[in-house]
């Protein structure tokens, strides 16, 4: 359980002046549940960017399996193992469910210059699709259109698009964006489903949620990390509470 | 979470019987009965006017396939409609006549030129690709106003037409104006089979989040770029035709406003639909003629027809032909 | 070639950057603001100038026409603003491109009916219709001078404003973000109507100036709205130090191709290839640029902020 499976060294990336990233270095072990925290503007999407890809650090390195990928187009990341979802919904709202899943299993079934078959009544892609759609149980809603799904199974059809090709490392941006209840219970379950068979790093806000599912918790404070641990001693860290939790209790 | 999707009652029409298709092709019908018709009526320039609608037509749907299926407001199609007609006539210029020969050259020569200026376009975004695509027509536009060998601003007059010795003879009017309907048929059919394969999944799914076509590992540039080089040769097909039809050739076919026209009529018809560049086309076309018979300055009624359209009737003609799933916008 | 007459195209060159200058930066100052893609930016070029040929016919003087012409310009921008563009700021960059195309078509035909299709001369003043004397011998038409100077001026006072001021700061701000302007509690309505009237103006300016030298015609507008774009390509968006450099770096390169590429050619090729491909070439000089600088730097020279 101890092998590193993502590794980043000294990453920094400046926006027009301001360092979004700041020397931040961070190890994801082979198998946990790795969440991210911190208030807002600490860089934590600018961090999964650049993980995935969308756009390179000024400096530092990463590593992936002990391959550096720092300069690595993100689609190539993905074949590699390394898949991510999105906190806006980036779902394909025209076409129907599992169109969209079938369009996340394409990416891993050969190159697409196939210029004439069709592709929805294809069973190398649908077969797999519905498989896919069964394990995240929107099993009976292939063929409704993704984007009249209830907001939680847009979100839940977000994070699946990311489970085609198997990916070990799930790189997950707000997984629980815009939920509240009910729903953030279901998908808390969801993705402690993912246990054992993805490492999954994520960034989230709700904190019942990152302390439900987290076995390691890592904060960002200005694109820096203030500190790395278990929920037990992030909770009791005197520097989080001060920068981070203390403030969020307090309002 | 039972009844929120309407479960259509079985009915026992198949799919594909529908308003939107019947009226297309009730168009297509119109345009293989119009020889007969013109006949008939003693109307032979309809023939002219028809097999130019036609090849507009094609040049709309190759538009239609890159700009409504792809999402890549090409502003320099007309360039590829010039360079297919120049094709047939520079080489005719120099005697060669041979479709075998004017074809194929004319088909890579646009084929080349989207490459070389795609691969430049694509590696931009939203407005700059816009400008960038207008700016390399017009690059063209200007490269064959400077041509004086070829007659420069004035264009270039095509002798002879194409020649498929023994297979086909486009000298008859009739014979090509049948080609030239043969040739938007296949077209039609297939960028349907091109958008439904799973290279148009890519490329309907990169006009929509192309972030996350990547991040699901598709890497875009490269699917966007074929179906650029697709659509340019496709227009320059419907550009070789224009060539033959017309025989005739200026800059002036490749003017920014035809590019321009290119747009009005793919989004007028319908962007990201089967039939709209067929509806655009025919309906743009007959706007011109008609209202520049009853008037000279039909252009400010058209001018200020198409802003209403676009502030008030947005989906084009396709969308008044009922509700369409799955795809367009 | 003469190093006079070097000299000379060179100072052309620098007078066609200005203009597209001129251009550019309203083109730059809409987009960057409001994110609108405004093809009709030409037309309003080519109106000022017919404005002015209207008022040089009316008052005697292209002196008291060019203050006239530029009002009209200004007033034009704003009945154009508020009757058609406003709506289609939140719209997609297709729309915009497709709206405005109808505003070339209203404006290209209304000028044939008002003014007919001939175009129309614009006389200058005898001071202004004169050569001007510059060192080493250098003779130089006044006016065209003059037109350097109006530029260099323009160009300056525009930079005070993206640089001093708030409407600048927004600019710079790559503003296009209608929630953020009413929080600073701007009225965004007019400052977005004034914005495009300025814009406009801007336009109205550099057609009336380039409206002695080529006379106004229909479609005059179009030919520069290209070059603009081009030189807004290079540029990059956004960015008025960059729409200047590369008017500028367009304009002298689009007329020194004109002027001695041929005669370049010749010098390493058969003399009747060069008469081809000179022309041919130089037409397509500025256009070559573009790619080769685009194919470098996707997002032109200077290219906007992100994140």
């Amino acid at each position: 359980m101890n092998e590193v499976i993502l590794r980043v060294r000294d990453l920094v990336k400046h926006f027009d002046g301001v360092t979004a990233t700041d020397s931040l270095s961070l190890e994801v072990l082979k198998g946990e549940v790795h969440a991210i925290i911190g208030p807002n503007g600490a860089g934590k999407t600018t961090l999964i960017n650049q993980l995935s890809g969308v756009f390179l650090p000024d400096s530092g390195t990463i590593k992936f399996k002990d391959a550096d990928i720092t300069a690595l187009p993100g689609f190539k990341r993905v074949h590699l193992g390394l898949a991510r979802s999105f906190q806006i919904t980036s779902i394909f709202k025209n076409f129907t469910v599992r169109e969209n899943v079938a369009l996340a299993i394409q990416s891993h079934a050969g190159h697409s210059f196939k210029f004439w078959r069709p592709a929805r009544n294809d069973s190398q892609l649908t077969e797999p699709a519905q498989a896919l759609l069964e394990r995240i149980e929107l099993g009976d809603r292939g063929d409704v259109l993704a984007g009249n799904l209830a907001h939680g199974e847009q979100r839940q059809l977000e994070i699946a698009m990311a489970l085609a090709g198997d990916p070990e490392v799930i790189l997950l941006d707000e997984p629980m964006a815009g939920m509240g209840g009910e729903d953030s219970d279901r998908m808390v379950q969801f993705l402690s489903s993912f246990k054992g068979r993805h490492t999954l790093l994520l960034i989230e806000h709700d904190m019942d949620a990152v302390f439900a599912l987290a076995d390691r918790i890592t904060v960002l404070v200005y694109g820096r990390v203030i500190a790395t641990g278990t929920p037990a001693e992030i909770r009791s860290n005197e520097e989080v509470r001060q920068a981070y939790l203390g403030e969020d209790e307090a309002a | 979470m039972v009844t929120d999707q309407l479960t259509t009652a079985p009915s026992t029409t198949p799919a594909w019987v529908s308003v939107r298709n019947g009226t297309g092709l009730a168009v297509l019908l119109l345009y293989a009965l119009m020889p007969g018709i013109a006949d008939i009526f003693d109307l032979p320039f309809y023939l002219d006017i028809f097999s130019r609608v036609m090849i507009l037509t094609i040049a709309a749907i190759s538009l239609n396939f890159i700009l409504g299926f792809g999402g890549m407001v090409s502003f320099g199609h007309a360039a590829y409609l010039g360079l297919g007609a120049y094709a047939v006539g520079i080489l005719a210029y120099y005697d060669i006549y041979s479709g075998w020969i004017q074809w194929p050259v004319g088909l890579a020569v646009s084929a080349l030129f989207a490459l070389v200026t795609g691969a430049i376009c694509l590696r931009t975004k939203g407005v700059y690709f816009i400008m960038i695509t207008l700016a390399f027509t017009q690059m063209i536009h200007f490269l064959f106003v400077s041509l004086e060998e070829f007659g420069g601003d004035d264009g270039l007059t095509i002798w002879n037409r194409s020649e498929f010795d023994g297979l086909i003879d486009l000298s008859n009017d009739l014979t090509l104006y049948y080609t030239i309907f043969v040739i938007l048929v296949l077209s039609l059919a297939l960028v349907h089979r091109l958008v439904n394969s799973r290279f148009g999944m890519v490329i309907q799914g990169a006009r929509s989040n192309e972030p996350r076509m990547r991040a699901l590992g598709f890497p875009t540039y490269r699917y966007r770029l074929a179906a650029y080089v697709i659509a340019g040769s496709l227009c320059g097909l419907a550009g070789i035709l224009l060539g033959n039809d017309t025989e005739f050739v200026s800059p002036s076919d490749m003017h920014w406003t035809k590019s321009g026209d290119l747009i009005i009529i793919v989004v007028l018809g319908g962007m990201g639909t089967f039939w709209g560049p067929l509806f655009g086309a025919l309906a743009f076309l007959l706007l011109e003629f008609f209202l520049s018979d009853i008037f000279i300055w039909w252009h400010l009624i058209f001018g200020p027809l198409l802003i209403l359209v676009v502030i008030f009737a947005r989906g084009g003609i396709d969308s008044f032909l009922g509700q369409q799933n799955g795809q367009g916008r | 070639m003469s190093w006079v007459l070097l000299a000379e195209q060179l100072l052309n060159g620098f007078t066609l950057g200005l203009i597209l200058f001129l251009l550019c930066a309203g083109l730059t100052l809409v987009f960057g603001i409001m994110d609108l893609v405004n093809l009709a930016h030409g037309s309003l070029y080519m109106m000022g100038a017919y404005f002015c040929a209207t008022f040089t016919a009316m008052t005697g003087s292209f002196l008291y026409a060019v203050p006239l012409a530029l009002a009209a310009t200004f007033v034009l921008g704003l009945i154009v603003e508020v009757i058609v563009l406003r709506n289609l700021y939140t719209r997609d960059h297709l729309d915009q491109v497709m709206a405005t195309f109808g505003l070339i078509l209203i404006f290209n035909e209304g000028v044939r009916q008002i003014w007919g299709a001939d175009g129309e001369v614009i006389p200058l003043p005898a001071f202004l219709d004169s050569n001007f004397e510059l060192v080493f011998g250098i003779v130089y038409p006044t006016y065209r001078l003059l037109i350097i100077c109006v530029g260099l001026l323009v160009a300056l006072g525009l930079y005070v404003l993206v640089t001093h001021t708030r409407v600048g700061m927004l600019i710079r701000g790559g503003a296009s973000n209608r929630e953020m302007l009413s929080a600073l509690g701007i009225n965004v309505k007019q400052l977005f109507t004034l914005i495009f009237g300025l814009g406009a103006a801007l336009a109205g300016l550099a057609g009336l100036m380039a409206g002695p030298i080529e006379q106004a015609t229909i479609g005059m507008g179009e030919r520069i709205l290209i070059l603009a774009f081009v030189v807004i390509v290079i540029g990059g968006i956004g960015s008025i130090r960059g729409s200047f450099i590369a008017a500028i770096l367009v304009g002298v390169i689009d007329t020194m191709g004109r002027s001695f590429l041929e005669d370049f050619l010749s010098l390493v090729m058969p003399a009747n290839y060069a008469e081809t491909a000179g022309p041919a070439l130089s037409s397509m000089s500025i256009y070559i640029v573009m790619a080769a600088v685009l194919a470098i730097r996707p997002q032109g020279l200077f290219p906007p902020r992100t994140g």
